[in-house]
């Protein structure tokens, strides 16, 4: 019989409590839990940065993340990213400059961009291009994506 | 996937403290959480099932960090890869390991992986073991022993005994890797080879440590991954180098006797036949770069 947890975090900035079985996955809680299903599952392994969110501030792969592990911290997920009033600007980059095809890697793309431009001094092009790595576009779309991230993260060039 | 291959976990325990974490391991029950990058893939897959109570070790104080006392650096194992890419001392003092971590997966993945989950992990093809065992490094193992703390350290070379398998008992925690500064003017390099930068596998990885004296090699440490069972001290190519001066036909020789050295498989990523190949050609640029340097 799998253990049960009760956590408490924080999760797009509102206090959440809930019980967990040991083995479950944070995405899994996202997803299927909580029904925040903007974190999206593709490959399941860590190799395509589709369920990016941050912890702590800090970007992970919300597939590979024991959802007991979420115990005390402070979760951002795509849907917490805007204010009531406006899209962030990282949003409203990917929109204004086209970055998206199907869309499916976009909210991983943007959690992972913000996390980059958030915790990057000085952040370069190539710096960002590195910093995206993990995140995979089977559309082919990087380089709306990289002008976007760019524009948000006000790199020149 | 049946439930039987993937292990239970039927208790969960996050303890505060090094003692009660290995309280916590003491009867062979636990399985450890730290970054979790591989472990929930590797029991679903049935790999390395769950043992029955899951150990989450990422709240034990204390473990985290870079730090350098009385000549030796010391790693705790909840240190992440990011760290390392981002620690002044690591920067300093062994630039090595941010260059490897530089190769390292991903960012999201370098976030959450930890030294010490990629050392208990074993692959053969793990990336943070090479420039550690080229750095002589030694591991802490800490386990709950009549009703108290015990350590006993053992040197990385050894420390593991084929893929996933290392002598680390399932009572004890590795709580960090430990290392000599190394002195003034030594080398230490990392390369990599995958058919992408970010995310890849190694199909051969190497890491070097020297020190060259007048243009004559000391001390010479190589380390090999994914050509072995285990990660692998290359030692016949160390002493065949050991002492001497390094010039192109001494660069050939260690090339040819490496080759004999190592024991690839052929599997998804690479033949055997190229990753011996491969390994002869890591061996010389790492080499030959240095000898430039």
């Amino acid at each position: 019989m799998t253990a049960k947890v009760e956590i408490e975090f924080t999760l797009n900035g509102r206090p959440r409590r809930v019980t967990v079985p040991a083995d479950m996955s944070t995405l899994t809680l996202l997803r299927e839990e909580l029904g925040l299903t903007g974190s999206k599952l593709a490959c399941g392994e860590g190799e395509c940065g589709a369920c990016t969110i941050l912890v702590d501030g800090v970007s992970q792969n919300a597939c590979l993340m024991f959802a007991v592990d979420c115990a005390g911290r402070d979760l951002l997920t795509i849907e917490g990213l805007r204010t009531e009033d406006a899209l962030h600007p990282m949003q409203r980059a990917f929109v204004d400059h086209g970055a998206i095809q199907c869309g499916f890697c976009m909210p991983g793309m943007i959690m992972q961009a913000k996390y980059l431009a958030d915790t990057t001094p000085g952040l370069t092009r190539e710096g960002m291009r590195r910093g995206l790595e993990g995140n995979v576009c089977r559309c082919t779309g990087y380089k709306k994506v990289f002008d976007a991230v760019a524009d948000a993260a006000g790199i020149d060039g | 996937m049946s439930p039987q291959a993937k292990g239970t976990l039927d208790e969960y325990r996050a303890p505060a403290t090094l003692a009660e974490a290995a309280e916590a391991l003491a009867d062979g029950k636990g399985t450890v959480l730290a970054g979790g990058t591989d472990l929930m893939l590797q029991a679903e897959a049935g790999k390395t099932p769950y043992r029955g109570r899951l150990v989450n070790i990422r709240r034990v104080a204390g473990l985290r960090g870079v730090t350098e006392d009385g000549g030796t650096i010391r790693i705790g194992a909840l240190t992440t890869v990011t760290d390392l890419l981002n620690d002044p001392l690591v920067a300093e003092k062994a630039p090595v390991l941010a260059a490897t971590a530089d190769k390292f997966a991903s960012s999201q993945i370098r976030n959450a992986a930890t030294v010490g989950g990629n050392i208990c992990n074993a692959s053969p093809a793990g990336d943070m073991i090479l420039p550690l065992l080229a750095l002589d490094a030694r591991v802490e193992l800490a386990s709950w022993r009549d009703g108290a703390l015990a350590t006993r350290t053992v040197a990385l070379d050894g420390f593991f005994t084929g893929p996933g398998a290392t002598v680390k008992g399932p009572e004890e925690l590795l709580g960090a890797v430990l290392f000599e500064t190394p002195p003034a003017g030594r080398t230490a390099r990392f390369v990599k080879s995958g058919p992408r930068p970010a995310l890849e596998i190694a199909t051969v990885a190497a890491a070097i440590a020297m020190t060259v004296d007048g243009g004559t090699l000391r001390d010479v440490r190589l380390a090999l991954g994914a050509v072995a069972p285990t990660p692998l001290r290359a030692k016949r190519t160390e002493a065949l180098l050991e002492g001497e001066t390094l010039d192109g036909d001494l660069i050939a020789r260690a090339a040819e006797t490496v080759a004999g050295e190592v024991n690839p498989i052929d599997d998804v990523r690479a033949t055997a036949w190229y990753r011996k190949h491969l390994v002869t050609i890591y061996v010389r640029r790492l080499l030959q770069d240095d000898g430039k340097g």
